[in-house]
């Protein structure tokens, strides 16, 4: 029964990295249509850009988990403006080709330039040693990995869901013509948008990096569990991909205890399961 | 017109002696490395290993001899389908004589089996199940660097010695991590340990964290890691986080390689006990080999045992193909004649290679240094041990290969 527990928590903190991936994903597609299969690549970018700024900047982890996401989502603003605008009107076939594309040509460059097996970060001083529970051993950097990232999650929603700005923004993915003659620059919102869904990559990019090794392929064998999510979630709902990113962290993990062989598929065969009994997801409303 | 049928006899009369030539003294090699040229096992192997190659045919002297040798490298992906795939149309298609390498015991297996069809040359470097000269040996096959048998008794057997007999293993759920659990399992009884439980995780994994804390609940003296790459790096490195190390619980690190402890940060991989065959920094012929690889690796790697292994199996290749005056393009025969000569090369040492295709040469235990002990960016080990070739393998009497029966 202790270990049972002890998975579970486990479970936890797998979630709140499909927590945090799965809600830039959703916020990305509610707001700008597009299926963005470069997130596993932007996640990455922001391991390695934590990487950068300690050993060539010698800037702390602290300053990365805000730095990181300010580059990268930059960088994702940059993405959208030269080329994922010109696809607004068209099916999303083109903007996930295009996404792949470009996660296809970041990870190449990387992995070019820092082989496969990954650079060591270490955790952050402040964050190191862990605590006896009873039932186990929780590295504090973990307990710390799950409060932020809930923090995170839940600002998120409530940036969306509860403030001007996240009305504003809503109301420009339902009628942008209409919300434009209030004299709102839909575009540029757009473009913050992406961005925000991008820092969110890359904060998770940071989160990781003291737990995994920093390295090129981080993402995408990252990414596609992490759609799984999303599409068991319901693409587009925030809160329903959180919860659902939690959930599934949980799952895989008492799969690990029950029947470890399965881990790494148990998240599909859920998809399809829900895909054959409710095809919009979980939280998902039939368009 | 008369001048057409006396040129397209002369073509003829050309083609005809440039055949017969061929057929007395071919000097023409093709040499295929197949390995993981993108994934977890890219860097122990991969584009240092087609170096590696290049290498060893630029060393080998026989292109100032008139030989022309080529290299092609490709990528298997980590996919055996795939890595059959590609050795065929090598075969079939490219004309390539032999294949180095080949990283991972799935892919290599299955790429056995094609390489047997053919009658083509195996100096496999990369894989580590002892089966490829074992139960599924072949006469063109040679296994060089090192396998699952070797790793068990090198560093499994120092452990269980020094006190650790219970075990708890991590395995890598597929042919080389059943192999090396295998293999470890046989030693750790046959010393009097116990093995206490396993849990096979998925090839490539990312969070280790749910399978540390069953070989933590298991109280176990020894975690067994039967996994390799980035698989062995996640796990050393999460266990410290989980506090598994400073908890009296002892990590063995059945197979790890350099690029591994770079990846981890000796900060972290200190005091790791391993089993290597190769070390770069292990002798002046050692160090000179490596500076010249380090020289044109990507980002100055050194190379890896499975590189190093790959040049030294080249070589030795090289030498059967001079004996034999030519290439014959018959892979049993040149197998035959590698496994005539003794080797000796600058990075292994003096060997064989023994009936079933096995190269023997001394095996080195190995311990991580500290931070404090390391004097550059890539001096990580201490010698421990030394294995010699002879009780590093499996002995003759245990192979259960059918080319030993005759």
């Amino acid at each position: 029964m202790q270990a049972l527990y002890a998975q579970l928590l486990v479970g936890l903190i797998n979630g709140s990295f499909y927590a945090l991936l799965s809600l830039g994903l959703a916020v990305i597609f509610g707001m700008l249509n597009i299926i963005n299969f470069a997130h596993g690549a932007l996640y990455m970018m922001g391991a390695f850009c934590a990487y950068f700024l300690l050993n060539i900047a010698g800037i702390n982890y602290w300053w990365a988990l805000i730095i990181a996401p300010i580059v990268v989502g930059i960088f994702g603003m940059i993405l959208e403006r030269t080329m994922l605008q010109w696809l607004s009107g068209l099916d999303h076939v083109y903007g996930l080709l295009l996404t792949f594309g470009i996660a296809l040509i970041i990870q190449g460059v990387f992995q070019n330039y820092f082989g496969s097996s990954g650079l060591p970060y270490q955790i952050p001083d402040a964050l190191r040693g862990g605590m006896n529970l009873g039932f186990m051993f929780l590295p504090v950097y973990r307990g710390w990995v799950v409060v932020f990232s809930l923090v995170i999650c839940v600002a998120t929603w409530f940036l969306i869901e509860k403030t001007q700005l996240g009305a504003y923004l809503r109301a420009a993915t339902e009628n942008p013509t209409l919300v434009r003659a209030f004299g709102i620059n839909v575009p540029r919102m757009i473009t913050l948008t992406y961005g925000l869904g991008v820092g969110l990559a890359a904060l998770a990019g940071v989160l990781s990096a003291p737990i995994n090794q920093v390295r090129p392929l981080m993402g995408a064998d990252l990414i596609i569990v992490v759609f799984a999510v999303v599409v068991i979630g319901g693409m587009g709902s925030i809160m329903g991909s959180v919860i659902t990113g939690f959930a599934l962290g949980v799952i895989e993990g008492l799969t690990k205890y029950f029947y470890p062989e399965a881990s790494n598929t148990v998240v599909f065969v859920l998809m399809v399961l829900v895909l054959l009994v409710k095809p919009t997801g979980l939280t998902g409303r039939a368009a | 017109m008369k001048n057409r049928i006396s040129a397209l006899l002369l073509g003829t009369a050309m083609t005809l002696a440039s055949a017969g030539l061929a057929l007395a003294q071919d000097k023409t090699v093709k040499i295929g490395a197949l390995s993981d040229q993108s994934g977890l096992y890219s860097d122990l192997g991969g584009p240092g290993s087609t170096l590696a190659a290049q290498m060893a045919v630029e060393d080998s002297g026989l292109l100032a001899k008139g030989w022309k040798i080529d290299v092609i490298s490709g990528d298997h992906q980590n996919k055996p389908d795939i890595g059959s795939t590609i050795a065929r149309q090598w075969f079939d298609v490219d004309k390539v004589d032999v294949i180095v390498d080949v990283p991972n015991s799935g892919v290599a297996l299955a790429v056995n089996n094609v390489i047997k069809e053919k009658n083509g040359v195996y100096i496999n470097s990369g894989a580590a199940t002892s089966d490829l000269t074992n139960a599924q040996c072949t006469p063109n096959t040679v296994h060089w660097t090192y396998d699952t048998y070797m790793l068990a008794h090198s560093t499994g057997q120092a452990l269980v010695k020094s006190g650790g007999d219970s075990w708890f293993f991590l395995t890598a759920d597929y042919a080389f991590g059943a192999a090396l659990e295998r293999d470890t399992t046989a030693v750790i009884t046959a010393n009097g340990g116990k093995v206490l439980g396993s849990v096979k995780h998925p090839l490539n994994t990312s969070d280790f964290s749910s399978f540390l804390l069953q070989a933590q609940s298991s109280k176990a003296k020894i975690i067994g890691l039967a996994n390799a790459g980035g698989d062995t790096t996640n796990s050393i490195k999460q266990a410290a986080e989980f506090g598994i190390v400073s908890g009296g619980q002892k990590l063995a690190a059945l197979l790890l390689f350099l690029t591994d402890v770079k990846a981890i940060g000796l900060d972290t991989a200190q005091g790791l006990n391993f089993t290597e065959t190769f070390y770069w920094d292990m002798n002046d012929k050692t160090r000179a080999f490596s500076k010249r690889f380090g020289e044109r690796s990507k980002n100055h790697a050194m190379p890896s045992m499975v590189q190093a292994g790959v040049y030294a199996g080249l070589r030795h290749y090289f030498k059967a193909l001079e004996a034999l005056g030519g290439n014959p393009h018959d892979g049993v025969k040149v197998v035959e004649k590698m496994k005539s000569m003794p080797t000796e090369d600058d990075l292994f040492g003096k060997g064989e290679i023994q009936p079933n295709g096995r190269a023997i040469h001394p095996a080195y235990l190995f311990e991580v240094k500290k931070p404090s002990e390391s004097k550059g960016p890539w001096d990580f080990y201490k010698l421990v041990a030394t294995v010699p070739a002879d009780q590093a393998f499996t002995p003759l009497s245990e192979s259960k290969c059918a080319l030993l029966k005759k």
